[in-house]
């Protein structure tokens, strides 16, 4: 169903009506800002450990690699710059979002899921709630806060872990390290990743947000819901990157 | 009062409501009997608006609902409280929050009013004491009350109970089908139960409607239903082995 021209065609449709309903104005603002904060605990307070993680081991591998790599002619420098580049072009806007959408995303459609099979979903609507928006409108916000602060600082820390970790290896001076980190820099660079970031947050909440709030049947339909959640969030990731890539930076 | 005219709803092939006319009255427990996949939860969700029916009206104290756009909806939906088949209380929620949660959304009230207007309702439902729980750590029996007391604490018009005693034991569904009965003479409430209990049917019904394969085999009361000739209904009133001794106890 969901791979036939059909079923895409249907899907995008229920999708961008979803979108539709998602948006509408909150019904009570008190009520909005509490959820808000709760969601930002959950997608970002929360993954702050992980994201810390990858980003400290992905720039010392980086930097390893690179090192590994270079000899002759090529300038110890470019140790530095590739670290870099990696880092912020890649690694932090693209990587760290996938990683997100099978911790986030996975909890989302759980959620979702969960509560239209229990009629917790119907519950909302009889009471004159619009589900959707009360229950998704949060978590994309949400999403759009956190995931470029949380790509941030995944940045800083992956320069910072390859710099340390060529000093304690002996691959580069620090002088030949920043000299790498500075060169050619073009700060266009980090404002095309936060554009990548907070599509690719648009994208992961409202996926899984998606699967989730469109689940029927018990609790196996749940963890379908979660499992598609995650695959459709970054298939469309990795997709929307290579349209945004084309268009952002060639 | 409700009237429900022509409703029919298949869903792809499979026709689940066809031309289904009804009329639930006001201040009156109004029941809605039929088979296990008859379409009795088909029928209520299309009725409140949950499913769009594919023909027909729902009109609330003559107010058509089926034409309304999504605004003029949601007043009608602040006039209908509900207990579903599950219980469907939030779970991230204590009971307290679960009952408060309309009040939260819709009323005016401040946070006081909000929490003796809560207590009310806890009370209503015996449940005073048990407002810091999560549903988790409730009985079925229990949910359902809370499911009850946040149906009601909006005070509404409109009371849909969705098997309001599946799954409880005799006497505490006897001490539910009461609860209805009360809250509906006491707020005047237009209220429709879905059941497939005979011994709530009897206990607490006014009115009854029956539905076989999609259809209104039967509308009456009590006493009607008891001396009805339809085959079906009889199958249906008669299926156990104590429903039919007492029959034939009272034939004699
Ligand atoms: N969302 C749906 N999609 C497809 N079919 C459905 C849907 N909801 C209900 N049905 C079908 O409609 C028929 C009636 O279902 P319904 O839930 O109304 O039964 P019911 O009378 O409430 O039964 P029960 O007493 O077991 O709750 C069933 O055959 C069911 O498979
Ligand atoms: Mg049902």
């Amino acid at each position: 169903m969901y791979l036939s021209g059909v079923g895409i065609i249907f899907n995008i449709g229920r999708y961008t009506r979803f979108i539709a309903t998602v948006m509408r104005k909150p019904d009570k603002w008190t009520i909005f800002r509490r959820q808000l904060i709760q969601e930002m605990t959950i997608i970002g307070t929360d993954s702050v450990g992980i994201v810390a993680l990858l980003s400290v081991f992905m720039g010392a591998v980086m930097c390893l690699q690179t090192a590994h790599q270079i000899s002759g002619w090529i300038p110890v420098y470019t140790i530095g710059f590739t670290v870099r580049q990696t880092m912020i072009l890649e690694f932090s806007p693209t990587l760290i979002p996938v990683i997100l959408a099978g911790k986030v995303g996975s909890n989302i459609a759980s959620q979702l899921g969960t509560m239209r099979v229990t009629e917790q979903i119907d519950a909302l609507e009889i009471m004159g709630v619009n589900s959707a928006g009360f229950l998704v409108l949060p978590k994309i916000i949400a999403g759009f806060i956190c995931l470029p602060a949380l790509v941030v600082m995944s940045m800083g820390l992956g320069l910072a872990s390859g710099a340390g970790i060529a000093l304690l290896t002996g691959v580069s001076s620090m002088a030949d390290f920043e000299y790498g980190l500075q060169v050619d820099f073009v700060s266009y660079d980090v404002v095309y990743a936060i554009i990548k970031t907070t599509v690719f947050a648009l994208i992961m909440t409202s996926v899984s947000a998606y699967h989730g709030y469109f689940t029927s049947g018990g609790a196996l339909e749940v963890a379908k819901s979660s499992t598609k959640a995650v695959v459709y969030s970054v298939v469309i990731i990795m997709l929307t990157n290579l349209v945004l890539t084309k268009l952002l930076l060639t | 009062m409700i009237e429900v005219k022509n409703i029919s709803k298949s869903f792809g092939k499979h026709t689940v409501l066809k031309n289904v006319s009804a009329t639930f009255e006001k201040g009156k427990v109004n029941f809605i009997i039929g088979r296990s996949g008859s379409g009795k939860s088909v029928l209520t969700k299309c009725t409140v608006g949950l499913l769009e029916p594919d023909d027909g009206h729902v009109f609330f104290d003559g107010r058509n609902f089926t034409t309304m756009n999504r605004r003029q909806r949601k007043e009608i939906r602040k006039e209908i409280g509900m207990l579903f088949q599950g219980g469907a209380l939030f779970d991230s929620m204590t009971v307290e929050e679960n009952v408060k949660f309309p009040l939260k959304m819709f009323s005016d009230m401040d946070e006081e009013a909000m929490s003796s207007r809560v207590a009310d309702c806890l009370t209503r439902v015996e449940l005073d004491g048990h407002g810091d729980k999560y549903p988790g750590e409730l009985s079925g029996g229990m949910q359902k009350r809370v499911g009850i007391a946040r149906a009601i604490s909006m005070n509404p018009k409109y009371l849909f109970c969705d098997e309001p005693n599946s799954g409880l034991d005799p006497q505490t569904a006897i001490v539910i089908d009461n609860l209805i009965v009360d809250i509906t003479r006491e707020y005047g409430m237009t209220t429709v139960v879905v059941s497939h209990d005979m011994n709530s049917v009897i206990e607490a019904s006014d009115t009854i409607h029956f539905i076989h394969e999609g259809e209104i085999a039967f509308k009456g009361d009590n006493a009607e239903m008891m001396v009805s000739d339809s085959e079906t209904l009889n199958d249906f009133i008669y299926a156990s082995k104590l429903m039919r001794k007492l029959r034939d106890k009272s034939s004699k």
